[in-house]
C-alpha cells in the first residue's frame, strides 16, 4: 500500500461495501444529472418551464406532462428539474460558505488553544442556543435584499457553528501529534502548519459533515421561500415550488408531490450517504 | 448549585442585552422605517407621527430610553396595533408554547424510544429499520409533511381537526410534525450513545449481578445513555421557534409566529426587538433547565460542580 493516498482508498472500498450508502451516492448523482441536463432533453420533447399549457391548468399527472400541471399550465417536471438545479447550488455554495467559516473558526480555536479558544468556543455557545435563521429572516427583511448571492452567504453564515466544534475537536488531538510537532521543530509559522498540516488531516470529518450541511441549506431556502424572503420569481427552486403546492393540497395534491418527493429523495440520498461516508472514514463509531 | 444557577442567570441577562443592542442598532442602520409608505404624507403630520414615537430623537437617547424599559420589563407599544408587545405575547404565546412543548415532548420519547429499541438490537432488522424511519423523518420537510397530513388525517379520514387547534388533539397533528425532524436526530443521538453506553464496564457488572436484560438497558444503560439527547433539547427548542412559523401557518395555530414574520414585513420593530428578547430568555431558561437536568441525571457532573 502506497502511503499518501491509502486512508482515502481503503475509506473508499468500504463505502463501495455499503450497499445502501453506494446507492444513494449513485441517486443524488443520478437526481444531480436530472436537473442539470434533463431540462435539455425535456425541450427536445416540446416541455419547457415557462410555456402556460392554457389546455390543462392545475391537470394531474398524464402522458403530456408526466408530474401534471400547476395552476397556470406550466409542467411540474421541467420546473422540478430547474428547481432541482436552484437547490442543488444553493445547497453547495451555502455548504461551502460555512465550511470555511467552520474549518478556520475551528482550526484557528483549536491550534491556539488557551484564552482564544475559550473566547472563540464561548461565541458559538452562546449562538448555539439562538435562533439564528431568526437573524437570516430580519436581516433579508429589513435590507431587502433578495440576491441569490446574499442568501447563500446568509445561510452559510449561519450554519458553521457545528462544523467548527468538529473541527476544533480534531484540531486538539491533532496538536499533540508528532507531525506537528517536528513541523514546529523545523520553524514553521503557525499559519503554515494549520493551513498545511492541521487542516488536510481534518478533511475526512469535514466531508462527512458537509454532506449533512447541504440538506441543511436546502431546509433553509425552503423555510425563507414559505414566508417569502426567498429567492424571487423567475427563479423558482424547491422551496418555491413546495410552498406554491402546500397551498393547493387539498385541490391538486401533485403539485406538491413532484417536488415534495424529489426534494426529500435529495435530503434522504445525502444524509444517508453522510453515514455512510462516516462509517467508512471513521470505522469505529460503527 | 446555586452559583450555577446565578452565574448562568447573569450570562443570559449579558446575551439578551447583547441581542437587544444587536437588534436595535440593525434595524435602526437599516434603510426605510415603519411609517414610510407608498402615498407620501404631509410632511408635517409625517413628522409628527415620527416624533411620537421619538425617532428624531439622537440614537443613543432611543437607545437609553429602550434599554431602561427593558430593564423594567416593558418591551414597548407597538407601531402598527393599538397594542403593546406585552400583550402580544400574554395573548399568543400559550398556543406557541403548547405546540412547541408538545412537540418536543413527542421527539424526545418517541427518539428515544427508536434510538434505544436500535441499539439494544444492534445491526439487526429492528436497528435498520429504527433508523431508516428516524432517517426519513429527518429528511421530509415540515412543509411537505403537514399539508400531507391535513389532507390524508384531517380531511379524509376526519381523525383529527384541519385547523385552528382546540385542545390535545387539536394539536397532536401539527406537534408530530414539528416534531418529528428533531425525534429523527434524538433517535441517532440515543443510538450512538446508548451503544457505547452498554458497553461500559458498570453495564458488564450490572449483568454479571444477574439484572435483567430489560433492566439493564432501560434502568441502567438509560440513565446515562439519555445525556447527548438532554443536551441536544437546547439547540432542539431554538431550532423549534423557526420551525413553528411554518407549523403554525399551515396548521392556522394563532401562536406568535404571525406576529413575527408580520413584524418584519411592516417593520414593527418594538414587536420584532420584542419577540427576539422574549425569545432569546426564554431560550437562555430553557437551556439552563437542560443544564440543571444534566447535573441530575448525572451525578458525576454533580459532584465535580459541587467540588470546584
Amino acid at each position: 500500500m502506497s502511503a499518501p493516498r491509502s486512508l482515502g482508498r481503503e475509506a473508499w472500498r468500504r463505502l463501495r461495501k455499503n450497499r445502501m450508502a453506494f446507492a444513494c451516492l449513485i441517486g443524488f448523482a443520478v437526481i444531480a444529472l436530472a436537473c442539470f441536463v434533463g431540462p435539455v432533453v425535456c425541450g427536445w420533447f416540446g416541455l419547457d418551464a415557462t410555456t402556460l399549457d392554457l389546455e390543462l391548468l392545475a391537470a394531474p399527472p398524464s402522458t403530456a406532462h408526466p408530474l401534471g400541471t400547476d395552476n397556470l399550465g406550466r409542467d411540474l417536471l421541467v420546473r422540478v428539474l430547474v428547481g432541482g438545479r436552484i437547490a442543488i447550488v444553493v445547497g453547495l455554495t451555502a455548504t461551502a460558505v460555512a465550511l470555511v467559516i467552520g474549518v478556520a473558526w475551528g482550526a484557528i480555536a483549536g491550534y491556539a488553544g488557551g484564552r482564544v479558544d475559550a473566547v472563540m468556543m464561548r461565541v458559538v455557545d452562546v449562538m448555539y442556543g439562538f435562533p439564528t435563521i431568526v437573524f437570516v429572516v430580519v436581516i433579508r427583511a429589513v435590507f431587502d435584499t433578495h440576491s441569490l448571492v446574499s442568501l447563500f452567504a446568509l445561510i452559510g453564515a449561519v450554519s458553521w457553528l457545528t462544523m467548527a466544534r468538529i473541527v476544533r475537536g480534531q484540531v486538539l488531538s491533532l496538536r499533540q501529534r508528532e507531525f506537528i510537532e517536528a513541523a514546529r521543530a523545523i520553524g514553521a509559522s503557525p499559519a503554515r502548519i494549520v493551513l498545511y498540516h492541521v487542516i488536510p488531516n481534518t478533511l475526512g470529518t469535514v466531508v462527512v459533515y458537509a454532506t449533512v450541511l447541504i440538506p441543511q441549506a436546502m431546509l433553509t431556502e425552503t423555510f425563507l421561500s414559505f414566508i417569502g424572503l426567498g429567492v424571487q420569481a423567475p427563479l423558482a427552486p424547491w422551496g418555491t415550488l413546495v410552498t406554491e403546492g402546500s397551498t393547493q393540497v387539498a385541490v391538486s395534491p401533485w403539485v406538491l408531490a413532484g417536488p415534495g418527493l424529489a426534494m426529500g429523495l435529495t435530503i434522504f440520498a445525502l444524509n444517508f450517504l453522510g453515514d455512510g461516508l462516516r462509517d467508512a472514514i471513521d470505522p469505529q463509531t460503527r | 448549585m446555586l452559583r450555577l444557577i446565578v452565574s448562568r442567570l447573569a450570562g443570559g441577562v449579558a446575551v439578551l442585552a447583547a441581542v437587544a443592542t444587536i437588534t436595535f442598532l440593525l434595524l435602526h442602520a437599516a434603510p426605510g422605517g415603519p411609517f414610510s409608505r407608498e402615498r407620501r404624507l404631509q410632511p408635517a403630520v409625517q413628522r409628527n407621527i415620527e416624533d411620537r414615537y421619538h425617532l428624531h430623537d439622537p440614537l443613543w437617547q432611543q437607545y437609553g430610553r429602550y434599554m431602561s424599559g427593558l430593564a423594567k420589563g416593558d418591551l414597548g407599544h407597538s407601531m402598527k396595533r393599538p397594542e403593546t408587545v406585552g400583550a402580544i405575547i400574554k395573548r399568543h404565546f400559550p398556543y406557541s408554547l403548547t405546540l412547541g412543548l408538545m412537540a418536543i415532548g413527542f421527539a424526545a420519547v418517541f427518539g428515544t424510544l427508536l434510538g434505544v429499541l436500535a441499539a439494544a438490537r444492534k445491526n439487526t432488522w429492528v436497528d435498520y429499520t429504527a433508523m431508516s424511519v428516524a432517517l426519513i423523518g429527518i429528511s421530509i420537510p415540515s412543509l411537505v409533511l403537514g399539508p400531507i397530513a391535513i389532507r390524508y388525517l384531517a380531511l379524509e379520514l376526519g381523525w383529527v381537526p384541519a385547523a385552528r387547534a382546540d385542545g390535545v388533539v387539536g394539536y397532536l397533528a401539527p406537534a408530530a410534525v414539528l416534531g418529528l425532524i428533531y425525534a429523527g436526530t434524538i433517535a441517532r443521538l440515543a443510538r450512538a450513545s446508548m451503544i457505547e453506553t452498554l458497553g461500559a464496564d458498570y453495564i458488564r457488572t450490572a449483568r454479571a449481578k444477574g439484572v435483567s436484560e430489560r433492566g439493564v438497558v432501560w434502568r441502567h444503560g438509560l440513565r446515562l445513555g439519555l445525556l447527548p439527547v438532554v443536551s441536544y433539547l437546547g439547540p432542539a427548542t431554538a431550532g423549534l421557534i423557526s420551525g413553528s412559523f411554518v407549523v403554525e401557518k399551515i396548521f392556522q395555530i394563532p401562536g406568535l409566529g404571525f406576529y413575527f414574520v408580520d413584524s418584519v414585513t411592516s417593520r414593527d420593530y418594538p414587536v420584532l426587538t420584542g419577540l427576539l428578547v422574549f425569545y432569546v430568555g426564554f431560550l437562555v431558561l430553557f437551556n439552563l433547565l437542560v443544564d440543571l437536568a444534566y447535573g441530575w441525571i448525572d451525578p458525576r457532573i454533580r459532584h465535580s460542580e459541587r467540588a470546584a
